[in-house]
């Protein structure tokens, strides 16, 4: 009976991780076919890799992608590590509804965080297009634009606004741990609240705020909705592959998905990695205490 | 005298509508160790902290030195402070941490005639100054050590260090020894007032711990509900308190209700008793206060005072036993062994009655009837973590 169960549970366990990995271990060993189809196995190459340096679309895209996920990161990690530090700063029955506002965004659906940012910034374009044409036309010494688009200003701001929240979300545990009379202890010895931030309260956060970045950066690198609602122009990786899948699904895309899966796998490894050391040391600070 | 350092004049602070200091005034003197002493809630930290700057008074004046620094931010007043848990810079090493304050230092340029450059401290002087409070902590060889890599006592030494390098007109230090163990407390009540008079500057220390006030103190503070009950010295609060509160607050007390017949004479339980105070109204009732180590236990015929022993513990060095007066219990500190039950008499000398005029706190204290939950309570001050008063909830 017992050895039964067993049985199932691993099977169960063996068709989950079926479920979860062979369609992308399929589509990563038919990156490095030398055919061009997707079901028949007609030996190894590189081509397709080569082929994605030669397309100025792709290079295009994953130029933009890396820039906006850059930006966005610096970013909304300076805003989300203040913001942290405000929440922290604030007493508990003001704090608790605000950081409950602030998880929001998380759990909201992607499409509906998408939809709203580029309903918003066409409201706004078409507001600003008025405003701008009253200014010109009251004054000479300088011109505003008056028609504004969807593009990489819009797709920036929508990576900052959906990567903020989990930067506080970082951030926040780390400032409860830290003790609250260091910033204290360091007025007490000279310093202005200014310098208390940079020599007390940042060297005790830092891992807090490395991994936020971290998150936030893996968040924007494989954000797929709410850039296509807010991009306009410019594209980013996710975007041109499923462009690319409308036309005819070519191993080339099964290269750049795989090259970006990689990606996000590392960053998901490191930001894993960072945990593990962080807890371990924790334990050994405590044990020897 | 040496002359007066600080006053707080009329302080009043309030968090939320709630009262924590009401009307306090009190002045410091130069180079004295002066102990804010009182149960958690009763301000003492909020007063550390209104000095240290951390805290601005709902309404009064701060003075130091005669100039008024209500808004005068920390970091730009001649105190620094040794926090509760010592608040060490995890991330820097011991010679670093004690290095904090100069580092941040300023001060005129020596080689500037106009006198208005201002210069760090020199590296080697740092060094020298860090060196040397090393030594007064008695902690050579460990300035490469993280603080997490330290004993409770060594950072306890270290955020002393870290705070006396600054050459400060006053140190404040806020239960400073509530994380010791009872051994190490000790030990460092010693220490401490060791390096006190070494540095020769103010202490003002906050504790609920009335033997560590008694031990370090020149001068004691007692503290409740915001309100100062009695300052003076380890000796007057101890042999004179004030009222029932302070009475019951250092040390052990039995307090009875008596009425003041005339100067040098109190009647309790019906009976005349010399004393050596006066200046009361005729037939006025006081509260009396006997020390338990100050009765005598005697024969019954020849007893001032006739009861029956309730309870006894063996101290060590005594015997605490509970003695049953008309239904009022005593406490009463002997060497000699009387067993449970047993009657015995009791004379009390002149000079052990102490009179106290009546107050709010009459009635409170002084009765040993619940005598096993009033142990219960001493281990419990000596644990108790003092959250207190610090305005925020967490």
């Amino acid at each position: 009976m017992n050895k039964n169960n067993s049985f199932v549970n691993r099977l169960f366990m063996v068709l989950v991780f079926v479920f979860l990995y062979a369609p992308i271990l399929l589509l990563i060993i038919f990156s490095f076919n030398a055919g061009s189809s997707n079901t028949i196995w007609k030996g190894f190459s590189l081509d397709w890799y080569q082929k994605l340096l030669h397309d100025r679309l792709i290079i295009q895209s994953v130029y933009t992608t890396i820039l906006v996920s850059l930006l966005a990161t610096v970013i909304s990690t300076f805003a989300g590590t203040f913001a942290a530090i405000g929440f922290y700063a604030m007493r508990r029955r003001t704090r608790e509804p605000l950081m409950t506002v602030n998880n929001i965004p998380m759990m909201n659906a992607d499409i509906v965080t998408g939809v709203s940012l580029c309903l918003f910034f066409v409201a706004f374009f078409s507001q600003w297009s008025s405003f701008a044409s009253w200014v010109n036309g009251i004054q000479s010494f300088f011109v505003l634009p008056t028609r504004l688009t969807l593009g990489f200003g819009t797709l920036l701001i929508a990576h900052i606004t959906f990567n903020i929240p989990y930067v506080i979300l970082s951030v926040s545990p780390k400032l409860r741990q830290m003790d609250k009379n260091l910033v204290d202890a360091a007025m007490d010895l000279g310093c202005t609240w200014m310098q208390a931030f940079w020599k007390v309260i940042l060297p005790e956060i830092k891992p807090g705020i490395v991994s936020g970045a971290l998150t936030a950066f893996t968040m924007s690198i494989d954000d797929f909705v709410i850039s296509y609602f807010t991009a306009g122009t410019s594209s980013t990786l996710a975007m041109t592959i499923y462009g690319m899948t409308k036309k005819r699904v070519t191993p080339e895309i099964n290269a750049v998905s795989t090259l970006l899966f990689v990606t996000v796998l590392i960053l998901l490894a490191i930001i894993n990695i960072r945990e593990v050391r962080q807890e371990r040391r924790r334990i050994v600070e405590q044990n020897r205490i | 005298m040496s002359k007066e350092l600080i006053r707080l004049q009329n302080i009043c602070m309030a968090f939320d509508d709630e009262l924590v200091l009401d009307h306090l005034n009190l002045y410091f003197k130069d180079k004295e160790f002066l102990t804010l002493l009182g149960p958690s809630g009763c301000g003492k930290t909020t007063t550390l902290r209104i000095i240290g700057g951390f805290a601005t008074p709902t309404s009064g004046d701060v003075l130091f030195d005669g100039v008024r620094i209500n808004d005068v931010p920390p970091y730009q007043r001649q105190i620094n402070t040794v926090f509760q848990k010592y608040a060490l810079f995890p991330h820097l090493n011991v010679f670093e941490n004690i290095a904090f304050g100069l580092r941040m230092q300023k001060r005129p340029d020596p080689n500037d005639p106009s006198g208005r450059r201002m210069v760090k401290i020199p590296e080697e002087e740092i060094r020298e100054r860090v060196m040397e409070m090393l030594e007064v902590i008695s902690l050579k060889g460990f300035e490469h050590r993280k603080p997490d890599a330290l004993s409770g006592g060594q950072q306890q030494r270290v955020a002393i260090a870290r705070a006396l390098v600054n050459r400060p007109k006053v140190l404040l230090l806020d239960e400073p020894l509530a994380a010791l163990d009872l051994k190490l407390r000790k030990d460092m009540q010693i220490e401490l007032k060791r390096i006190q008079q070494q540095v020769g500057i103010t202490f003002i220390y906050v504790t609920h711990d009335q033997e560590e006030a008694l031990t370090m103190s020149d001068t004691i503070v007692v503290m409740d509900k915001g309100t100062i009950q009695q300052i003076g010295t380890p000796e007057d609060i101890y042999n004179e308190p004030k009222n029932a509160f302070v009475a019951d607050f250092i040390g052990e007390s039995n307090i009875i209700d008596g009425v003041m017949l005339r100067d040098k004479c109190v009647k309790m339980y019906g009976r005349e008793f010399a004393c050596l105070d006066g200046g009361f109204a005729e037939n006025e009732p006081v509260d009396v206060v006997i020390r338990p180590e100050d009765i005598d236990i005697v024969p019954v015929e020849q007893g001032q005072l006739v009861g029956t022993v309730t309870n006894v513990t063996f101290k060590g060095l005594q015997y605490d036993i509970i003695v049953d007066f008309k239904g009022f219990k005593w406490l009463i500190q002997t060497t000699d062994h009387s067993p449970a039950g047993s009657r015995i008499g009791i004379k009390i000398d002149p000079d052990a009655i102490h009179i106290m005029k009546k107050s709010k706190y009459s009635g409170m204290f002084g009765d040993y009837s619940s005598f096993s939950d009033e142990y219960d309570e001493l281990d419990d001050a000596s644990l108790a973590s003092d959250e207190e008063e610090s305005g925020d909830e967490e």
